[in-house]
């Protein structure tokens, strides 16, 4: 399809005329959004933090959701840190009571984390998501050590 | 290049920095001087350096120089897995992640003879389409504030959004979203999906009429971009021009239309083309572009499939030995992916072609003879990621 | 010697109780400090009102956060601006450099000297106050040269460069809208421009020149946009092609003297604008006695703020909405038809003064 070619048959006069009848066209359009506050498309963030909430699936950076008794379904498999691309993920594995291998610690290196979701669909046990809340959105920090997070609360369970 | 064949001898008068390749014009009292746009400048969007000869403010020759946002990825792509290689895809043309991710995917699934369900074939086309006209309504935005109507860059950045807000509903992100896998896509669309879609394609008839009403007829920005920058059917062809860049000097070639992957050959659209290859043409291919994508996402709601959105996934993803290619149509062009397999788990070694790269060759020879203002109004409609060329 | 003098009740208080010579001597140091006061003012609320018009334009808020509608926020970037350090770059000019930024703002901090703001409001009234105005107003073309080439940036240079050829330019056509009120007023005293337009609207030369006032009115508009260095006409500055333009290298109070010179610029340009087509100072007319007593009750310094603000916010809608012309389109705009439509124009009023044409 060819583009509609543009006409050039117009006498020079009106030629101008419709130069300027475009001008104020294009004014037109920005006045619209002078005069209509409900098309203000700002969100106030700091304030409206209380209120902000993001999609379910929203990919903020991984945490380890724990249930009430404080815990968690990993088993330390390890699947999701072979699936990093990043090597974000350190499963460090310690032996429970029972001489059971279980999680010790689940390092987490959100600096080199691209939240690229493939940790979360590797692991089998669910155990792993990626936070959508504000807290896990607001990542910024003036330290970089304060970014090697571990996700699980207890070790050795 | 007169480069000195020894240290000793002596320096000619004119002798130009290397990558200048046009004579010093007028060697006698020359008023050629030399300025560096970029890395850091308003308009090279990101970090191109273009060194730029210049004659009062006439421009001789531009040099652009590249290399300043190089990562390696497709070296980092040997050594990682192909599924994990998918993210790194992402951010190289970050305006089109989804279709960057979808050349990746075909090619895997090429290799392996994987085939994706119906409703992840529709799945596929809505969400490059939806991705095309957000990365053309950035751009549209961007060239205005180029222009001088930084307005218009906030409108764009407006109605961008809507769509942001959709795939970040869909697969959590807003710019690398590593939404598609070999075999589908790694989550099925929410429920509102198709309402939504809906939703914005009524708002983009608007929207696109507003946009017109702005800025397309305005005599200003006409005067600015008509006749600038031309570039000959020819020279886009042998450039390796590809996109909206060489279709709006009549290369009649879309990669969804001549080579249709996925289900584009379901739909009906139009691939628009110019005929002068000026900025305005490629102003006006990109936003007729638009109302193409506009229609083909209409269509694609109409007759939306139930069924899986993914074929069954298999656990390691390990291309048989040989070499795989395969072609998407981004925002800004063709897109090439290219594996080679030695059957292990990770390629090796992976090439990406990317638009970027050779849509930005010709700017020495759209420049040459114009303004600044012209140069600047260039590389705005050549529509440039420069983390796409870099790689 | 020319009598400049204004009669204000404050002024004429201090000429009763003070000799001659320190009278002018107070009444002078009173009327610069208040006009610096003015200016000061006026630019704070300009950088206000340009970034809530300009965010409202493209669907923002703008500043919200410091003080009440954000109206405290160009203090606190006045504040910001002045904790800066003043960087000089070694390879500039030092005395070009720290010239440059003064001129402008002291060129319209002149033209205010001689805007009649109210009946008696207005620093001095001199004869000729037209051409001091033209006069004064180039010194801002000379801040901008001389701040483009002390710079030694080839970016500032080329923006310098610009706004020579351009101001210079667009200063012919400005002066001739100028030239045709002067004319159709008999006087070249600005206090005199206004009173000539005593009577209803239809007396304000942008109307009782028939045809020939509205096109000076919209020629004025133009050339001065183009004069005042702002959008769509910002070519020195040009921040997507120059990244700055002339004050590229300035930073810090340098470059807020540049800063709030534009708006002190535009609100005298706005001023000027009010002056010669809207009549001034004077309340609006209509014709109808009761409301003619309301509007006239109304102060005039109101009305001329209300006229200024008009052309102020005509100039921030421009800026908001078009893109920026190119230097050689810019350059023949003036030179192939707003001047010799604008000498036309002159011509036309000429011939409309001479035979009485006017509206009645
Ligand atoms: S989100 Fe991606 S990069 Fe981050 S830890 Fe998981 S797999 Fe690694
Ligand atoms: S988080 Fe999941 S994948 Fe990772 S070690 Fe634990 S159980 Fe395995």
């Amino acid at each position: 399809m060819n583009l509609a070619p543009i006409p050039h048959n117009d006498h020079l006069f009106v030629r101008r005329l419709k130069q300027v009848g475009e001008l104020l066209r294009g004014m037109r359009v920005t006045w619209g959004y002078l005069v209509r506050p409900s098309r203000v498309v700002t969100r106030e963030y700091p304030e409206n933090r209380e209120t902000l909430t993001f999609p379910e699936r929203f990919r903020g950076q991984v945490v380890m959701p724990h249930d009430a008794e404080g815990e968690h379904n990993c088993t330390a498999c390890t699947l999701c840190e072979k699936a990093c691309p990043n090597g974000s993920i350190s499963i460090l594995t310690t032996k429970n009571i029972a001489d059971k291998r279980v999680l010790g610690r689940f390092v987490y290196r959100l600096s080199s984390c691209t939240l690229c979701n493939l940790c979360i669909e590797a692991c089998p046990f669910d155990a792993i998501h990626m936070g959508h809340q504000v807290d896990n959105v607001e990542a910024a920090s003036y330290e970089r050590a304060a970014l090697d997070l571990i996700l699980n609360k207890r070790e050795g369970r | 290049m007169n480069t000195p064949s020894s240290p000793s001898a002596p320096a000619p008068e004119h002798r130009l920095p290397p990558g200048f390749a046009l004579h010093a014009s007028g060697a006698d009292g020359s008023q050629e001087y030399f300025l560096n746009m970029g890395p850091q400048h308003p308009s090279t969007h990101g970090v191109l350096k273009l060194v730029v000869r210049l004659d009062g403010e006439t421009v001789v020759e531009v040099v652009p120089h590249l290399g300043f946002i190089h990562r390696a990825i497709e070296k980092m792509g040997e050594s990682e897995t192909y599924v994990q290689y998918l993210h790194l895809t992402d951010r190289m043309d970050y305006l089109s992640s989804h279709i960057n991710n979808l050349g990746v995917c075909m090619a895997i699934e090429k290799a392996m003879g994987i085939g994706v369900p119906e409703r992840g074939e529709y799945i596929r086309v809505m969400v490059s389409e939806l991705q095309r006209i957000q990365s053309h309504l950035l751009w549209w935005g961007a060239f205005g504030m180029d222009l001088g109507a930084v307005t218009a860059f906030l409108y764009g950045f407006k109605e961008r959004e809507k769509i942001t807000a959709l795939f970040e509903d869909l697969c959590g992100a807003r710019l690398t979203m590593n939404y598609f896998r070999p075999g589908g896509s790694n989550a099925d669309v929410p429920e509102n999906f198709i309402p939504r879609v809906l939703e914005i394609v009524e708002e983009m008839k608007f929207t696109l009429d507003e946009f017109n009403a702005l800025l397309s007829a305005n005599p200003i920005t006409i005067s600015r971009t008509q006749g600038v920058g031309a570039l000959s059917r020819e020279r886009a062809i042998s450039y390796g021009c590809s996109g909206p860049v060489a279709r709006a000097s009549g290369v009649n070639f879309d990669v969804r239309r001549h080579a249709p992957y996925s289900i584009y050959d379901r739909f009906e659209f139009d691939v628009p083309l110019g005929q002068n290859g000026d900025c305005y043409d490629r102003y006006r291919v990109r936003m007729e572009e638009m109302r193409q994508s506009v229609r083909i996402l209409e269509q694609a709601a109409a007759s939306f499939p139930e069924g899986p959105h993914r074929a069954k996934e298999k656990p390691v993803y390990k291309l048989p030995a040989g070499s795989y290619f395969s072609s998407v149509e981004t925002a800004r062009g063709m897109f090439g992916t290219y594996i080679v397999s030695d059957g292990g788990l990770k390629p090796y070694r992976i090439k990406s072609r990317s638009p970027n790269l050779s849509n930005l060759a010709p700017i020495a020879e759209m420049a040459a003879g114009g303004k600044i203002a012209d140069l600047v109004a260039i590389l705005s409609t050549l529509d440039i990621i420069v983390p796409d060329i870099d790689r | 010697m020319i009598d400049l003098t204004v009669t204000h009740p404050i002024g004429d208080r201090i000429r009763e109780v003070l000799p001659p010579l320190p009278a002018a001597l107070a009444n002078g140091a009173l009327a610069v400090a208040s006009l610096a006061l003015l200016v000061t003012v006026m630019a704070i609320l300009l950088v206000w009102l340009e970034r809530k018009v300009c965010a409202r334009f493209q669907a923002r808020l703008g500043p919200t956060r410091v003080g009440p509608f954000g109206l405290l926020q160009p203090i606190a970037d006045a504040l910001k601006l002045l904790m800066k350090e003043n960087l000089r770059p070694t390879a500039t000019d030092m005395v070009a450099y720290y010239l440059a930024p003064l001129l402008p703002i002291t060129g319209s901090f002149l033209v205010l000297t001689v805007i009649p703001f109210d009946h008696n409001l207005q620093v001095a009234n001199p004869g000729a106050g037209v051409v001091f105005v033209i006069a004064a107003s180039g010194l801002g073309i000379l801040g901008t040269l001389i701040g483009g080439w002390g710079s030694n940036n080839k970016y500032a240079l080329l923006g310098s460069m610009r706004s020579g050829a351009q101001l210079f330019s667009y200063e012919l056509s400005m002066v001739l809208c100028m030239l045709l009120v002067v004319m159709a007023a008999g006087s070249a005293s600005l206090r005199e421009i206004v009173l000539s337009q005593q009577g209803t609207v239809l007396d304000w030369w942008i109307f009782k020149l028939p045809g020939a006032g509205f096109a000076a009115f919209l020629l004025f508009l133009i050339s001065s946009t183009a004069e005042l260095n702002r959008g769509p006409l910002d070519l020195s500055e040009a921040e997507q092609e120059l990244t700055g333009g002339f004050h590229t290298e300035y930073a810090g109070m340098s470059f807020s003297m540049f800063f709030l010179a534009e708006f002190v610029n535009m609100f005298a340009a706005a001023a000027l604008g009010s002056t010669f087509f809207l009549g001034g100072f004077l309340a609006p007319q209509i014709g109808v006695h009761a409301v003619d007593a309301v509007l006239s009750f109304v102060p005039g310094v109101i009305w001329f703020g209300l006229k200024s603000g008009f052309l102020i916010f005509l100039y921030m809608w421009f800026r908001w909405t078009f893109p920026r012309l190119r230097i050689d389109h810019l350059l023949a705009l003036e030179w192939k038809f707003l001047l010799p439509v604008s000498m036309g124009n002159l011509l036309l009023g000429a011939t409309l003064v001479t035979f009485g044409l006017l509206l009645p």
